[in-house]
């Protein structure tokens, strides 16, 4: 246990007195996060609301009120009919629309559920799918609002039928934070911890680890324990600060949301023990990552929604671990899911994790 | 008359920070000279070796090689040199021909002068079956030998040579030196390192560098004979040995 | 007293070049054992198989009465290996570079002081600067203490000299010649400087993956056949070509100073003395030399060339 230790303490000063390492490893999540979020923030705040109400009653009258008490929008116009509206965003005077169906009250008071349809400008997908997201946290919040005292808001519900306009296809529920902590938990765990690794084997010093009396396994595990420390210490780096600084709420568990992410990092970490097994150098360690995380970008959903790629490329995004966690996470963070609704994608992920162990444990030999 | 020296350092000195690597360092090499440059790890060899390749710029002091200064003329004195270290010598994944093809190239030599010296080149070295082969399919031995034809390819007037025969067997090292040898006799101006005392005998004149300045420069009978010694390998000791900086 | 390490026919082979062909040798305990030979002859292989780290794919190997393959744990402690191109931690200081290959094998410098302590003695001024900032030969000080740490019988060491200067090189030798005698350690190192044969007690002579012979150093030099000539004259550019144009000449190698020359059955060395002097060489000297290990291996080369 002792020689543990010590192994995993060595591993740190490597980390330390690398300032290249430290920033990649500490530095560059925090930026990514605070650049995304505030790419993000300045563009959709004051976005141009039309309101369509063939209701008119006092219910659609405070709802109203209270999507423009928001500060995020501002009252582009009260339309009459739909083609008003089609004719604002046309004419680019309006960013979102927000519609009430004339049996509005009626359903919602009858049933416990009624429908408001949210129009957006789907010509830049990203930022459409954030304004409606708005609209939806604000016709959530206000329910309390809206009903008579003594009555369960649980058992009432708005239900927004978001329809982008022009871009269809696009999802609704992009959202970066996810996707952010999925490459970069990958970038840590497969490049990092492979070029740690290989460096070894080019100084020679595996070798005399290897035929010290230190099982491989002691010599794996504590060449990555470091790195999953950092992996830990970055996803709540992250989580602070969307939550705190750039206001982004956690829907779901947070436990549930940390779960899946410290079984992501695991994969991540045995891909990075993969490669390494795989590579002479650190240059060809690096190449190899690289090969991984590129595709990774394009094909788990971190900036373009799955739902809209050709069928062959749906298929080939199957491979990557990332694109489930992102499934995941998004699940869990903004959509606020049951745990059991992700159990698929953990499964996945647990499957991912023991191939690749079983894989790397064959090809990391005691003798070279 | 004797001709110009093709090296003149004169206080060559180099720091870094606080520590300075390369100590007023003076000397000249002659045309066609072999001259053997010694020291030990860390004396100062590799930076002042720099220096005069216009790759570093000295702190202190001046050199000219091959007529043309290190720090103003940094250009003009690397079209005149050729270089060969161990570490780096060819591309190992462009076949022996696309090397001398690179190398040429880079000195500014045409299409046809390349295509007929490389014919003549492979001939001598006895490597003409090779042309297409990748270097790394090479033996070692080929490959420093091939890697030093290379540094004189493009008729350098000095080549400098930084430990170019490390870990090469006993035979291929001796033709080795008779490639240098016939450089030397075309005129070519050697500038060597080595860790081979054997080899500091076939110097036309040796410099032993210790903490970073010259404490013995003449031919190796010469010095020989000043520290009693019967090799240079003892005129090295005894001087090494006194080194204080590690 | 049985050998500390015997190997019976070694091979190996990377895809189609043969590494070893068959090596079989003893070490007795307490002895340094030398394997000289060029780079690409077969140490790097011969050790790592010595150290458990390579399977042979063919042969057997012993250490201590120990098979490397079948009891490669109980062996991998009483083994020190040092790989050609090892180059310790360059980002970890002196200190924990040694403390780190000490706990490693699960001991400590201060239990094993008395082992390093004459080289730790040299380290110890800078035991708070990183490795990598050490000069050639501490470097390689440093690396045979962690190889030492944990008191090996046996220590392996793969070219521990290359590139290093010719001081280092024999305080290094000087130390392990201590080891050898303080501590009873035996000693397997290999070197491309055939200058340094003579340190050890015994020498193979390896080449394209086999021993072209193996004895003690005087041993190898007695068994040189020919007579072997010291050839100097005032122009040493030229010797060279016209020593080779000379028909009864057979070998000629620059040495130092001087050409080694053998020649020919019934070949006088007067007679090549009046050809270089017609040749316009002055001051020609032809003189009877003792044969060096470098002359014996270039000879011995030429032999498993031809045969």
């Amino acid at each position: 246990m002792k020689t543990f230790t010590v192994f995993v303490k060595k591993e740190f000063l490597h980390i330390f007195r690398d300032r290249r390492t430290m920033l990649i490893l500490l530095v560059m999540p925090v930026v990514m996060i605070v650049l995304f979020g505030f790419a993000i923030n300045t563009d959709v705040k004051d976005s141009r609301v039309v309101l369509l109400d063939h209701s008119q009653d006092e219910l659609t009258g405070r709802i109203k009120e209270h999507l423009l008490a928001s500060p995020y929008f501002t009252l582009a116009a009260e339309a009459d009919e739909v083609s008003a509206v089609h004719r604002l965003f046309r004419e680019n005077k309006a960013d979102i629309a927000v519609v009430f169906g004339a049996h509005f009250t009626e359903e919602l008071t009858r049933t416990g559920t009624a429908a408001v349809q949210v129009l957006t400008d789907g010509t830049e997908p990203n930022q459409a799918s954030i304004r409606s997201s708005y609209v939806e946290a604000v016709l959530a919040s206000c329910l309390p609002d809206l009903l008579p005292p003594g009555t369960a808001p649980a058992a009432y519900r708005i239900e927004p039928v978001v329809r982008m306009l022009y871009n269809p296809q696009s999802r609704s529920e992009f959202n970066f934070v996810p996707g952010v902590i999925g490459l970069i938990l990958l970038l840590i765990g497969a490049m990092m911890t492979s070029i740690a690794i290989v460096k070894e084997k080019e100084t020679g010093t595996l070798e005399v680890l290897l035929v010290s009396p230190l099982s491989p396994f002691v010599i794996v595990v504590a060449k990555l324990v470091p790195y999953f420390v950092l992996s830990c210490t970055n996803l709540m780096t992250i989580l602070l600060l969307s939550t705190r600084l750039l206001h982004i709420p956690i829907a779901g568990s947070l436990a549930g949301l940390v779960g899946v992410t410290v079984l992501y990092i695991l994969v991540a970490l045995l891909l990075g023990l993969f490669i390494s097994t795989c590579a002479e150098s650190q240059l060809a360690a690096m190449l190899l990552s690289l090969l991984l995380i590129v595709p990774t970008v394009y094909l788990s959903g971190l900036a373009f929604p799955i739902g809209s790629m050709p069928v062959a490329l749906q298929r080939a995004s199957l491979v990557f671990p990332a694109r489930w966690y992102v499934e995941a996470a998004r699940k869990l963070m903004i959509q606020g899911v049951e745990m059991r609704y992700v159990a698929g994608e953990c499964a996945i992920l647990a499957g991912m994790a023991f191939a690749l162990l079983c894989v790397s444990w064959k090809l990391f030999k005691t003798r070279l | 008359m004797k001709a110009k020296p093709v090296i003149i350092a004169q206080g060559l000195t180099k720091r870094f920070g606080t520590f300075t690597a390369t100590d007023h360092i003076s000397f000249h090499v002659d045309k066609g000279e072999i001259f053997g440059f010694l020291g030990a790890n860390g004396a100062g060899k590799t930076t002042a070796m720099r220096m005069l390749c216009g790759l570093s710029r000295p702190t202190e002091g001046t050199a000219t090689v091959a007529g043309f200064d290190v720090c103003r003329e940094a250009e003009q004195v690397k079209r005149h040199i050729g270089y060969m270290s161990q570490k780096f010598a060819l591309y190992d994944d462009l076949t022996v021909y696309e090397n001398l093809r690179l190398f040429g190239g880079i000195y500014g030599m045409g299409g046809k002068a390349i295509r007929e010296k490389a014919v003549f080149l492979l001939q001598e070295l006895g490597l003409a079956t090779e042309r297409d082969t990748r270097v790394q399919a090479l033996p070692l031995g080929w490959k420093q030998k091939l890697a030093f034809s290379l540094s004189i390819f493009h008729e350098p007037k000095i080549v400098f040579l930084d430990e170019p025969t490390g870990g090469v067997d006993p035979v291929t090292r001796r033709q080795f030196w008779e490639l240098i040898y016939r450089a030397a006799d075309r005129g070519i101006t050697v500038f060597v390192t080595t860790h081979y005392m054997d080899e500091a005998e076939y110097c036309d004149r040796v410099s032993i560098m210790v903490d970073g300045q010259i404490e013995a420069l003449d031919t190796p009978s010469a010095l020989k004979r000043r520290f009693g010694a019967d090799t240079m390998y003892d005129v090295f000791l005894r001087l090494a040995r006194t080194a204080r900086r590690t | 007293m049985a050998p500390l390490v015997a190997a019976h026919g070694l091979r190996k082979s990377f895809g189609k070049t043969e590494a070893l062909r068959g090596v079989g040798f003893e070490v007795a305990e307490g002895e340094i054992y030398g394997l000289i030979g060029p780079d690409g002859a077969g140490k790097s292989t011969l050790f790592r198989i010595l150290a458990t780290l390579l399977k042979a794919d063919g042969g057997t190997a012993t250490i201590d009465g120990l098979d490397v393959l079948a009891h490669y744990r109980p062996l991998r402690r009483r083994i020190g290996y040092m790989p050609g191109r090892f180059s310790l931690y360059q980002d970890l200081t002196v200190e924990e570079n040694l403390a780190f290959f000490a706990s490693i094998f699960g001991t400590t410098l201060r239990e094993n002081y008395h082992l390093v302590a004459d080289i730790y003695r040299q380290l110890e001024p800078f035991r708070h600067r990183r490795a990598g900032q050490l000069s050639g030969g501490m470097k390689q000080k440093l690396a045979l203490s962690c190889t030492l740490i944990h008191a090996p019988r046996l220590l392996l060491l793969d070219e521990p000299t290359t590139g290093v200067d010719p001081v280092s090189r024999k305080e290094f030798w000087d130390t392990l010649r201590r080891l050898r005698d303080e501590q009873g350690i035996t000693v397997i190192v290999s070197t491309p400087y055939m200058d340094e044969a003579t340190q050890c007690d015994r020498i193979a002579l390896i080449q394209e993956g086999a021993f072209l012979r193996v004895d003690t150093p005087q041993g190898i030099v007695d068994a040189y056949a020919d007579t072997l000539w010291a050839v100097r004259s005032d122009r040493m550019h030229r010797l060279q070509d016209d020593l080779h144009r000379y028909p009864a000449v057979r070998t000629a190698f620059p040495f130092g100073e001087t050409f080694h020359v053998t020649l020919h059955p019934g070949a006088s060395a007067r007679a090549l003395c009046r050809h270089l002097e017609d040749c316009g060489h002055n001051n020609v000297e032809v003189r009877p030399i003792c044969a060096g290990i470098e002359d014996c291996f270039m000879s011995l080369m030429k032999k498993s060339h031809e045969s």
